[in-house]
């Protein structure tokens, strides 16, 4: 069980696993996640579902180290297992015709947003797709994104793939150029933000997916809470797709914040630990 | 058939029980004190998140204690247990050394006696229904204990046999959830011939027996030896695995499973909606207890972190609280709060919780409110303001209802607050079910059997009655056990 099948480094801190799940693989739908543990003494990690192969009875984790956590997570090897795994959780994007759509995607991001990619473009809608990172390297997926899009646009902060600038340049040429339906915006904090404020301007209904915090992923704990116009929501069972410009996410990026300490803390005792191994 | 009432005299009149009242006069029982648990200095104590607090009583102590007990024609105290334990008869049975049948008699209505023995509030069940407390207005036979120590004996002299189960019957049935309720459905229906499974939605099986309860009150091996058991009588466990989620309902009737039971759990945390109530460092008691009791927070080998705080406060009276708040303490507060809207008397917790907590050093700001926070320029929290409180006249269920002091407000700081003011029935399952009947609170409606309105479906414990407690949960898995079996016999012919 939790058989990792498939491992692949998209960059030095982002890498892409196919795990065997095949519940979680036949009951999957775009926007929903998993939640995992690496080892006994692990943390339980939140991590969108990027895809799932039904037949083969697998799915598709992307992850960036960011903490000992997910660097464990990064660690393991073909043919390793997931000590635990469960989902899929949170609710499915709402995927429907509604003509053109706007998909925009930051960093990882692009991981949870190409099976959204995916399905507006099977349910018949025109697809744009803005990937934005700060280099080449850290822009992933690009073909998959393509093969759903009927245009890719690609910004990076350093001009060293695609064109140079943000995410909300891309976005606002598009819209300025076309009449845009909906958009959706995955990825850090700050770039939902900002796409967020963008498509307000345009009056272009907007969803966005949140990296909250999580502890349980059920409903159990609150770790996950948000403001969305003005009223708490989970994000593990409320979310975590909600309108962006509800989301208050000032308080979203302070939240997320909450453990930095902590977390710096355990990064170094782990590293410690590693040295010593060596 | 014979009644309950018939059958308790016939027990009482067994020639055993007869010789052993006739052992010691009346009066030489009332005149002797109730017996003290012995416990771990509160010094001592709070340095650790898992020594159990209370020591249990020794074999000579229960014995004593045991023969305070009358064995009254008319046990009034069976009257205060949900689940209707035969108390006399178990206690004679301590009072005659009899311990393994003492455990035996729990059993037959109790299927963790271990755990009740230590978390029932038995203040507000059997020992306020006991002879002591009503008639000699003398503190009461300390059932509680003595429950513990049979149970704990059974236990540890490894006495502890597997029940038999009838041969198999080849039907599959499905318990969701791991709490008290799903764990005692699936003892009942194990031995009545089931095929069971028990699916869970963390990777931990235990329901608020692992994950909320501290081991300073509950230790896990309790709950693991039970599970030990329930697994030799052929359970089967699935963790990680969301009825609803994973699989659906009808997926598993498609895989064989002919009954449900529900026993999910009123697992949502309720906020106060108060202004700064999502600043960093504000945070629900289940997250609190989650994150140290599941996910080892407190202790450097585990990658979970938790925030510590020097100044804790605590949100709410209830056994929740006390949790957090003791917790807060053994993991390094300066000043560990209570803050609580009523006063000391109305507190739902345990009273031996209280108790304990006091003796602790945690403080009780009781008749105070927060009614706002406030936070660094970092957004951790740093100061509260409460709301000062009077009582007024009782409400519904018969408590005084605090009210505000007009304008009396009191600033103070703290660093930590955990909010354990209730929780919500665990939502999952009736969005999975539009079929399913559930009240204006979300809980599922059930009959008496515990059948809820989708007929293969039963329910009981927090996700029917709110939050409540552990032995109203078990009671409710073994009534469902029973009226899944009668259904289940009914669709067979
Ligand atoms: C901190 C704390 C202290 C307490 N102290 C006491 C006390 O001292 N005395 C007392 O009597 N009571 C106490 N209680 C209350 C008592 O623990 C509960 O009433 C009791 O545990 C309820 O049991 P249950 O079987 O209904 O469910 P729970 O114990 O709540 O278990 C439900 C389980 O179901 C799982 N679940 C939910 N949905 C699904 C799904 N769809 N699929 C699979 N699994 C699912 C959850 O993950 C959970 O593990 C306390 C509660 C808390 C939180
Ligand atoms: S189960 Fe609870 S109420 Fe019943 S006898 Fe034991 S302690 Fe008392
Ligand atoms: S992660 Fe615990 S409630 Fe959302």
């Amino acid at each position: 069980m939790n058989r990792i099948v498939e491992k692949e480094f998209f960059s030095e801190n982002v890498v892409k696993l196919v795990v065997e799940a095949p519940l979680i693989a036949k009951a999957r739908k775009p926007g929903n996640f998993v939640i995992l543990r690496v080892s006994e003494n692990g943390e339980r990690i939140p991590l969108t579902i990027a895809g799932a192969d039904v037949e083969k009875g697998t799915i598709t984790l992307i992850a960036q180290k960011v903490g000992v956590s997910t660097e464990k997570l990064a660690a393991l090897n073909v043919g390793d297992s997931l000590i635990d795994l469960v989902g899929p959780l949170g609710k499915a994007t709402d995927i429907h015709k509604v003509g053109t759509v706007l998909c925009c995607g930051g960093g990882v991001g692009v991981a949870p947003l190409l099976p959204i990619v995916e399905g507006f473009k099977k349910a018949g809608n025109r697809v744009v797709s803005v990937l934005a990172a700060r280099s080449k390297d850290l822009i992933i997926l690009e073909d998959e994104v393509r093969k759903w899009s009927d245009e890719v646009i690609v910004m990076t902060d350093d001009g060293s793939h695609g064109r140079k600038g943000l995410v909300t340049q891309g976005a606002e040429e598009v819209i300025l150029r076309e009449k845009i339906d909906e958009c959706i915006a995955i990825g850090p904090a700050i770039m939902m933000k900002f796409t967020s404020l963008l498509t307000k301007k345009y009056n272009i209904p907007t969803q966005a997916s949140l990296n909250a915090m999580m502890v349980d992923g059920t409903g159990m704990c609150g770790a996950c809470r948000v403001s969305v116009g003005g009223k708490t929501k989970f994000t593990c069972v409320d979310g975590p797709e909600f309108d962006a410009h509800q989301i208050d996410f000032d308080e979203l990026m302070m939240r997320l914040g909450g453990y930095k300490s902590e977390e710096k803390e355990a990064f170094e005792i782990y590293n410690k630990m590693l040295d010593c191994k060596i | 058939m014979t009644t309950y009432t018939e059958y308790l005299k016939e027990r009482r009149e067994q020639e055993w029980r007869e010789e052993l009242r006739k052992k010691l006069k009346g009066k030489e029982r009332t005149d002797q004190p109730r017996v003290h648990m012995p416990e771990v200095d509160p010094n001592e104590r709070v340095k650790s998140q898992t020594v159990e607090v209370n020591l249990g009583l020794g074999r000579e102590e229960a014995i004593k204690e045991a023969s305070r007990c009358m064995d009254c024609v008319n046990p009034t105290c069976i009257e205060g247990c949900p689940v209707g334990i035969n108390i006399p008869e178990f206690i004679k049975n301590i009072e005659r050394e009899e311990f393994s049948l003492a455990a035996k008699t729990l059993k037959m209505y109790n299927a963790l006696p271990a755990v009740c023995g230590r978390v029932c509030p038995q203040e507000k069940q059997c020992e306020s229904k006991c002879f002591y407390t009503i008639k000699l207005n003398k503190p009461a036979v300390a059932i509680g204990y003595l429950e513990r120590f049979a149970a704990d004996w059974e236990r540890e002299s490894g006495s502890m046999d597997v029940p038999q189960c009838a041969p198999s019957n080849g039907i599959k049935v499905a318990a969701v959830g791991s709490g008290p309720s799903s764990l005692s459905f699936a003892g009942d229906m194990v031995k009545l011939g089931y095929d069971v499974t028990v699916f869970e939605a963390l990777h931990e099986i235990g329901g608020v027996l692992k994950y909320g309860i501290p081991e300073f009150r509950l230790p896990n091996r309790m709950v693991d030896v039970e599970l030990d058991i329930l697994k030799k009588m052929g359970v089967k466990f699935v963790t990680n695995f969301i009825v609803g989620r994973t699989a659906s309902f009808e997926q598993l009737k498609e895989e064989g499973f002919k009954g449900f039971f529900v026993g999910s759990g009123a697992g949502l945390p309720r906020f106060m909606n108060i202004p700064g109530e999502n600043y960093n460092g504000i945070m629900s008691s289940n997250e609190y207890l989650t994150r140290v009791n599941l996910m080892g927070a407190n202790n450097d080998e585990f990658d979970t972190p938790v925030l510590r705080g020097k100044n804790v406060a605590v949100i709410g009276g209830g056994n929740t609280a006390m949790d957090s708040v003791r917790t807060a303490k053994r993991l390094g507060a300066e000043r560990a709060m209570i803050v609580y809207r009523r006063s000391r008397v109305e507190m739902p917790a345990r009273v031996e919780e209280v108790k304990h907590a006091e003796e602790e050093g945690v403080e009780f700001l009781n008749l105070t409110n927060p009614i706002e926070y406030f936070a660094d320029e970092k957004g951790r929290v740093n100061k509260m303001r409460l709301q000062l409180m009077e009582l007024g006249e009782p409400d519904a269920s018969g408590r005084r209802s605090p009210v505000e002091i007009p304008g009396a407000t009191q600033d103070i700081d703290v660093d930590l607050v955990i909010v354990a003011v209730g929780v919500s029935p665990n939502p999952l399952i009736p969005a999975s079910l539009p079929d399913l009947k559930v009240s204006r609170w979300g809980t599922i409606e059930v009959n008496d059997g515990m059948q809820s309105s989708i007929p293969v479906l039963f329910a009981g414990g927090d996700i029917v009655r709110g939050g409540a407690t552990v032995i109203l949960a078990m009671g409710d898995g073994r009534n469902a056990a029973k009226s899944m079996h009668e259904y289940l016999s009914d669709q067979k012919d």
